[in-house]
């Protein structure tokens, strides 16, 4: 099957691309560019992509699908819906479900049932540790072997540096990255919120930034001592991006990602209590989010990554100590992301690289996040102009919990392809395949 | 100005003409408890339900007797956490109450924030009466009724707030409430209890000291909190005896306050350790009449939000006065 999306605009920082193509898909993989005037192949179909932007697909590096065990809150086909409705043609699953994704029988079991959905690709993460109880390693290499990407306790960081350093030798042995929730636990318990003036106002525990600053350190340390690859999860403070710039000064290998409201929102978004603004990391002050805006424009900052975590209303609906961490993320992080562009914080093409080619390198996804020839034909497409208002109700996620209900944003994903096909279309995007029908009889 | 809130959730957002009006209130309901027949009709028929998720005597009972002597009905309801934390949630419990049509709830609860979810989540008006270390609105009332019934004013005074500001919902609401009527707080206590940050948690109004002898100097009104023992086993502090050797309050340190200082406490105390007894049952300490405003407090502030009428209280104060007798106390204001 043969596919070409036409009138484009082509942004592939991979191969240092910009600008108007057309782009050729053959069963599955990318066969190669078309200059606009070219004849069409025979028995091609056709989208228009006439004033949108096609890009390598979005990889998301985390995601949390809650099968199995809470699949109440998201089963891999919603979350795959969700993520696909929100322009990622992959996410890659952190292993916190139930059981914890720590044996090879539970990761080919994610596999399965992301086959089932076929919507977007779900690599799952393994965990680091056993039950991801922070003690002993889990079977790495067994689980590489089923179709893990990477290795994580996230959720659950890992508290001892000697267990740390064990699992990233480890790792490095299956070319591995470890991802951690940087997170110091005797600083962090019993903490709703960021520490600050906010926390102290609303009589909340606070979760001070030097929690994460203190972990973000050790694994650069110990990155280091290893020379394995690690990757740091929603880096939300300014001491995070300092101690990641100041490793990758040096040579260590070491990445990291944000997650779209910890620079969208600051924690006064807490003072109503609503459980929608509890997340951990949680919400920081403004000095923080401009430090995670500075690293987002000078390249300290790798990746965009939604860490969508599913709540039940139930569970959101306890009190503000109570209610779980965490909101879903994947329909609003790529408008979100678009902001960024607006505010001329970034360009679209490093939109692209946050968004699709540094998480392939981050952990080293063959044949993704490119359009280069033989890549696999995952395909997101972007309008910047189109306004809209994220309406959580018309979600494809099994839950609810969102700060973003209501808010008005410029940019969007419309159309998502995985594998060469199309798996999401907006629906005010209808032309792309009607002029399809147009194109055909026109020939 | 008027009080025309539909809640009581916290200081933090009230103007000040607004603490003004509730504490002019609370004067006015404070004779009411002094005489013979201590009950006027201004809440009749009406349901107050004091919801209770953190055990206490002290406020509840003085939310009751509030709520009676305004001869509304008062229900308790006290819910234990732990059963809600096994699936009933605060949403459920919000529904349940609101189903049986009350005119106020009053909501006490050990975490932060709780009445604020439950003013979203139902239609009728929420007094908070205390949640976690967030506020403690009608405490920090009670204290300034007090406050100006021995000082005659509030605003130029020179307060000492000593203990663990960060765990005190008491200190938050007294904070707000004493910088906002033009008072200066000075606050001191243990540096895991009292930190830095605590600067800037007001505008303006507001000193964090390390010493509380810094913090007592020249200080008309000395607010004692209470220590809790749990704070020791999460080691905010060694142990009770050194808390009581460097910030228990001792007669020494009202030496550096200023001649006629008064001394307070939410209650209830430890003595011998935040406050030494010989204060506490000493002449400058108005522990007591805190309690007695803490009634007029809450009858001002149910009377205020459950929907009663000046004219109904207007007309009852004519009748009862006539059954009113001279053995009350005299009030000192």
């Amino acid at each position: 099957m043969k596919v070409l999306i036409a009138n484009g605009y082509v942004i592939d920082p991979s191969q240092s691309i910009n600008g108007g193509k057309n782009l050729l898909l053959e069963d599955g993989r990318v066969t190669g560019f078309l200059d606009r005037g070219d004849q069409y192949p025979d028995g091609v179909e056709v989208f228009d992509a006439t004033g949108l932007v096609v890009a390598p697909g979005f990889i998301d590096l985390h995601t949390h699908l809650r099968e199995p065990g809470a699949e109440y809150k998201e089963t891999i086909a919603s979350g795959a819906a969700a993520a696909v409705a929100g322009g990622w043609t992959t996410v890659c699953s952190m292993p916190n479900t139930d059981p914890v994704n720590d044996s090879p029988a539970v990761t080919r079991f994610i596999i399965e049932q992301a086959k089932r959905a076929q919507l977007a690709n779900v690599f799952p993460l393994g965990a680091l540790t056993k039950g991801s109880d922070g003690k002993e390693l889990a079977e790495m290499g067994e689980m590489k072997n089923a179709g893990i990407v990477a290795v994580s306790d996230d959720g659950r960081p890992v508290p001892g540096a000697g267990t740390m350093r064990r699992a990233m030798e480890y790792a490095r042995g299956f070319d591995l990255t470890v991802v951690d929730h940087a997170q110091d636990g005797s600083l962090s318990v019993g903490g709703a919120m960021h520490e600050g003036h906010w926390s102290l106002v609303l009589g909340l525990r606070g979760i001070p930034a030097a929690a994460e600053d203190l972990h973000v350190i050790r694994d650069c340390v110990l990155a280091e001592l290893t020379g394995a690859s690690v990757h740091i999860a929603h880096v939300s403070t300014r001491g995070s991006v300092e101690a990641v710039r100041r490793a990758k000064e040096k040579g260590i290998s070491i990445t990291c990602e944000v997650a779209p409201h910890h620079w969208t929102l600051t924690d006064d978004a807490v003072a109503d209590y609503d459980t929608n603004t509890k997340m951990s990391p949680p919400l920081r002050s403004q000095d923080h989010v401009e430090a995670l805006l500075e690293g987002l424009r000078d390249g300290t900052i790798d990746a965009i990554a939604t860490d969508h975590a599913p709540h039940h209303a139930d569970e959101k609906g306890l009190e503000f100590d109570q209610a779980p961490f965490g909101i879903i993320g994947l329909e609003t992080a790529v408008g979100l992301a678009f902001d960024l562009v607006n505010k001329g914080l970034i360009d679209l093409g490093r939109l692209v690289g946050l968004c699709s080619t540094n998480p392939a390198r981050v952990f080293s996804l063959a044949d993704r996040g490119t359009l280069a020839k033989n890549a696999h034909a995952d395909i997101t497409i972007l309008d910047p102009a189109h306004e809209w208002i994220f309406d959580v109700n018309a979600s494809k996620s099994k839950s609810r919990n969102t700060p973003f209900h209501g808010r008005t944003m410029t940019g969007a994903a419309v159309a998502t392809i995985v594998g060469g096909k199309l798996v999401y279309l907006n629906p005010d995007y209808g032309r792309i395949t009607d002029t399809r029908q147009r194109n055909a009889s026109a020939k | 100005m008027n009080f025309n809130r539909k809640h009581l959730l916290g200081i933090r957002e009230l103007e000040a003409g607004e603490i003004t009006h509730l504490l002019d209130t609370a004067e006015t309901f404070r004779e009411i408890s002094k005489r013979d027949i201590k009950k006027v009709p201004a809440l009749r028929g009406r349901t107050v339900i004091n919801l209770f998720f953190e055990p206490s005597t002290r406020t509840r009972t003085s939310f009751e007797i509030a709520a009676k002597r305004l001869s509304a009905d008062a229900v308790n309801v006290s819910v234990s956490t732990s059963s809600v934390s096994k699936g009933e949630t605060l949403l459920d419990t919000a529904r349940n109450l609101e189903a049986m049509s009350p005119d106020c709830i009053v909501v006490r609860h050990s975490m932060a924030g709780a009445p604020q979810q439950l003013a979203r989540m139902g239609n009728a008006p929420i007094v908070n009466a205390g949640d976690g270390s967030h506020e403690h609105p009608t405490q920090a009332l009670l204290d300034a009724l007090t406050i100006r019934e021995y000082k005659g004013r509030i605003e130029g005074l020179k307060v000492a707030i000593i203990g663990d500001v960060l765990h005190s919902r008491v200190a938050r609401s007294n904070m707000h409430l004493l910088t906002k009527l033009g008072a200066t707080v000075s606050v001191a206590g243990p540096g895991t209890m009292v930190p830095a940050e605590f600067g800037e948690f007001v505008e303006t109004g507001l000193r964090v000291e390390r010493r509380i002898e810094d913090a007592i100097e020249g200080a008309d009104v000395v607010m004692v909190l209470r220590i809790q023992r749990e704070r020791q086993d999460n080691a905010f502090f060694p142990s009770m005896r050194e808390y009581a050797v460097h910030y228990g309050l001792r007669p020494k340190h009202l030496e550096r306050a200023a001649p006629d200082a008064i001394v307070m406490h939410p209650g209830p105390i430890n003595r011998g350790i935040e406050i030494a007894s010989e204060i506490a049952d000493g002449s400058s300490s108005l522990i007591l009449d805190q309690v007695t405003n803490g009634v007029a407090v809450r009858m001002a502030v149910l009377y205020l939000l459950a929907g009663g009428s000046h004219a109904e209280v207007d007309v009852d104060k004519n009748e009862l006065v006539r059954n009113q007798t001279a053995s009350g106390r005299e009030n000192k204001g």
